[in-house]
């Protein structure tokens, strides 16, 4: 099984550090192996870290945190060596790096694959920086290889409305709101045990979750682009079907990026999907599954 | 100590007060001076050595943007259109075929006795072949047994066969990546365009992991390719300068019998800017005569012909989508100013016209800051700068180090296809920037293109391009400021100029020892002046003896 790995993007100042703490802090006992570049530096919160061994830090909770230099692709080397192994792979980019490159040489690497891109913009700064004489182009092309976008600060504007439709000017990708970086892991993360979100809840209350259960066998396929499409306000989702020949399968999708890869038969069937609450549309979600049910074979 | 007096049928010293004389006074390395014989029999006894009698002496010619890997790099197998010499002055002919290629690559595997040893080799040129694509079949044909990859010449794009893809998980269907094309079986054509694509295939290959790092026995192979070509000082324009790297180049470098000033710049990236300048500080304490640390090379953006550039508007000639940023504003103001307020040199590497002006903008913010004089920052390549750009270079008392050689290589690659025909004529603009005042020097980029700095010269006279058209004649310079641009100019750029660069009293024994004077050869002739060796540091190296 390819080890999940998350790419966070975004232009410098736009909270890419705060979120991956946040992540660290909230990792709801996931094993995460966070990779971060922006100056070289490793800006982990003091108390989360628990020791240090050259550029690899081990952090609370199981998680590791490597700054990788300027050769991602051997730090991502080193992860796959350690033991126990990491459940899922959080990339932060550096601030002009472009993420659907750095997703494709993830993709390119043994063992990894891309989970999905997440960029998070700066509220404040976002449309002074998609203006910048030298990186404006740069921003805009960070927004547009979005899966999804955290829109980040949103308390410091006077007018979220207006910052957002800017953003969805410059994207396809689903926008969440967040102040301090503050996103749950189950929405930026593959692994999600139950669909109870984690963490503190004036984080988690904006958001929305429904558990689907797939006793009846589904192709697979139908089911991850239903899941995967515009119109149902789905952030992530993630779950095991069986189709008609009784095979598992596992479904993960982050906003419209959807994968379907083969699952162990023991694997507990059933479907999570999670969205923000004011576009969320779980009879919507519902009704469109029900067409992806085929007759057991 | 003993004097040498060196007799030569005429010793070119760049130095105005005396440009022409016939001997030059050597001790312990040292020129004492060049002139009479009776006026440098002052100095006290000597013995005259007149083995140079019929030679020419220059100063040794200084080359300002390299990068020794070139040496290892022989250790590949050479695929380019043009001939190329060795370091052990083998001249390897220019392949002008894919069948040419495969047949050189299957002469090369027959001399490996592991019949799945990887096959590296490099400078593939299929620009000049009509574009054509080759894929992992053609190189099957060569061996399925062993990994071979072949790097082109524009470092750009790898092209591999099965095994190598196999090896590096990639001879699968579903690969989606936009530097990876797939065949109509759905498996990658083996074609790999830009490092993003090629890097996990490479080391595969033969190649090393770290592209700019050179290993002991290439520092030495390239110390004999400076000798041909009469350098005597050479950067390294980007190296990581590890822990490891450093010992080994200093006890290389320090051999008695290496012929060369090397001057390592330390690559910014992988660092805080913190780490950065104390690194480069401790390596400035450990620097030898011939190991010059304590600099700093910052990369802005990538490449034209890769379209990795940044380009100001109208930008890419074909419409291509502007390049890349390989540093942020930010970071590179806060690299300028901790070196501005420590007096720590920095060259910046700026393709594209939109990262060039990057540089000036963050140099004009950085300098108020903390005004640096005589900091003589250094910009690399700079081949887009306009005449406006020099302008402000020269107000902010830059320096600019511009691409000669590739006017010839790509520059009708430039004129139909990457920034198109008025652009590509201001390429490297080195009459503009002697006109307008800054301090300029050209280069090679070795192993980009061959190091050979008479050849770098007689690009900048000429401005000839591959296909023997001449481009941007206004821009062309003249033979003695050629001569000067790889002496004194590129000197200048890496503070050396005190030391290097012309031949006079008090500097070091480095001449370039030539069979012909390069002024009076016709000036499409100058790259064909013959290099006898060096004397570096008053120690002789004959390109014979290698």
């Amino acid at each position: 099984m390819n080890l999940p790995v998350t790419i966070i993007g975004g232009y410098l100042g736009a909270g890419k550090t705060t979120l991956v703490n946040y992540l660290l802090r909230n990792a709801g006992g996931l094993r995460l192996a966070v990779l971060v570049n922006e100056f070289g530096t490793l800006p982990i919160d003091e108390h989360l870290i628990e020791a240090r061994d050259g550029r690899m830090v081990s952090v609370v909770g199981g998680c590791v945190c490597c700054a990788y230099g300027d050769d991602m692709a051997a730090a991502m080397m080193d992860l796959r060596r350690l033991a126990p192994r990491p459940d899922h792979v959080v990339i932060e980019a550096s601030g002009v790096a472009l993420p659907a490159s750095v997703a494709g040489t993830v993709s390119l690497l043994q063992g990894f694959s891309v989970d999905g891109i997440v960029v998070l913009v700066d509220a404040e700064t976002v449309q002074g920086n998609a203006a910048h004489k030298y990186m404006g182009d740069t921003v805009t092309r960070q927004l547009a290889q979005a899966d999804l976008v955290v829109l980040n600060k949103t308390d410091l504007v006077a007018d979220p409305a207006a910052v957002t439709g800017f953003v969805q000017g410059h994207t396809s990708a689903p926008i969440v709101p967040a102040t301090g970086g503050e996103v749950p892991s189950a929405v930026l993360l593959r692994a999600f045990p139950n669909p109870t979100l984690t963490g503190p809840a004036h984080v988690v209350s904006v958001y929305r979750t429904l558990s689907i259960p797939a006793d009846t066998p589904m192709d697979p396929r139908a089911t991850a682009a239903v899941l995967a499409s515009a119109d149902l306000g789905i952030l992530r989702a993630k779950g095991f079907v069986q189709d008609a020949a009784g095979r598992c399968h596992a479904i993960q999708c982050v906003a419209r990026r959807a994968s379907v890869m083969p699952a162990a038969p023991d694997a507990s069937l059933g479907l999570v999907a999670i969205g923000l609450g004011d576009t969320f549309d779980a009879p919507k979600i519902r009704a469109a599954l029900a067409m992806a049910c085929v007759a057991r074979v | 100590m003993t004097i040498t007096i060196y007799s030569a049928r005429k010793v070119i010293t760049m130095n105005p007060v005396r440009p022409n004389v016939t001997h030059v006074a050597v001790r312990d390395g040292i020129i004492l001076g060049a002139g009479s014989p009776e006026e440098l029999a002052g100095f006290g006894d000597y013995t005259l050595d007149d083995r140079f009698d019929d030679k020419v002496l220059m100063p040794g010619f200084v080359e300002g943007h390299a990068h020794t890997m070139e040496g290892s790099l022989w250790s590949h197998t050479y695929c380019g259109w043009f001939a190329r010499t060795d370091p052990n002055g083998r001249v390897w002919p220019g392949v002008k075929t894919i069948d040419g290629v495969l047949e050189r690559l299957r002469q090369a595997g027959a001399q490996l006795t592991d019949p799945e040893a990887p096959l590296p080799g490099w400078h593939f040129d299929p620009i000049y072949m009509g574009n054509t694509k080759v894929t992992r079949r053609q190189l099957d044909r060569v061996s399925v047994a062993r990994p071979i990859g072949v790097m082109h010449a524009s470092g750009h794009i790898m092209n591999f066969n099965s095994r190598a893809l196999a090896l590096a998980g990639l001879l699968k269907p579903g690969i989606s990546h936009p530097g990876i094309p797939l065949g109509t079986d759905g498996l990658p054509t083996g074609e790999l365009r830009g490092p993003d694509a090629y890097l996990p295939v490479a080391p595969y290959t033969g190649f090393s992991r770290d592209a700019l790092a050179v290993d002991e026995s290439g520092l030495c192979a390239f110390g004999k390719l400076c000798v041909r070509t009469g350098t005597t000082t050479v950067t390294d324009l980007a190296a990581r300068l590890t822990d490891d790297a450093v010992p080994m180049m200093l006890r290389v470098t320090g051999a008695a019998t290496y012929p060369a000033r090397v001057v390592p710049l330390r690559f910014s990236l992988g660092v805080t800017p913190e780490q950065l300048i104390a690194h480069v500080e401790e390596l400035a304490g450990k620097s030898t005569d011939r190991l010059r640390m304590g600099k700093i090379k910052v990369i802005a953006d990538g490449s034209i012909q890769g379209f990795s550039a940044r380009l100001r508007p109208p930008g890419y000639y074909n419409g291509a989508e502007n390049g890349l940023w390989y540093i942020t504003p930010d970071h590179m103001a806060e690299i300028y100013e901790r070196a501005l307020a420590k007096g720590i040199h920095v060259h910046t590497h700026t393709n594209g016209d939109q990262a060039t002006d990057l540089a000036l903008d963050t140099m004009e913010t950085a300098l108020r800051k903390h005004p640096g004089y005589d900091h003589r920052f250094t910009l690399q390549h700079c081949q887009l700068a306009d005449a406006a750009q020099f302008r402000r270079m020269a107000k902010l008392g830059m320096c600019v180090n511009l691409f000669a050689n590739h006017h010839f290589y790509w520059g009708d690659e430039h004129f139909r296809l990457t920034v198109g025909p008025e652009r590509a004529e201001r390429m490297n603009a080195c009459r503009t920037a002697l006109d307008t005042g800054v301090p300029m020097a050209i280069h090679s980029d070795a192993p980009v293109t061959p190091l050979g700095p008479l050849f770098t010269a007689w690009c900048a006279v000429n401005r000839i391009t591959a296909s023997g058209r001449t481009q941007g004649t206004y821009e062309k310079i003249t033979v003695a400021e050629a001569l000067y641009a790889i002496t004194l100019g590129a000197a200048y750029t890496l503070h050396l100029d005190a030391e290097i660069g012309s031949i006079e009293a008090g500097k070091k024994a480095d001449f370039a020892v030539l069979e012909e004077d390069p002024r009076e050869v016709a000036p499409e002739l100058i790259k064909d002046v013959g290099v006898w060796g060096t004397v570096q540091g008053g120690r002789i190296f004959a390109a014979a003896d290698l």
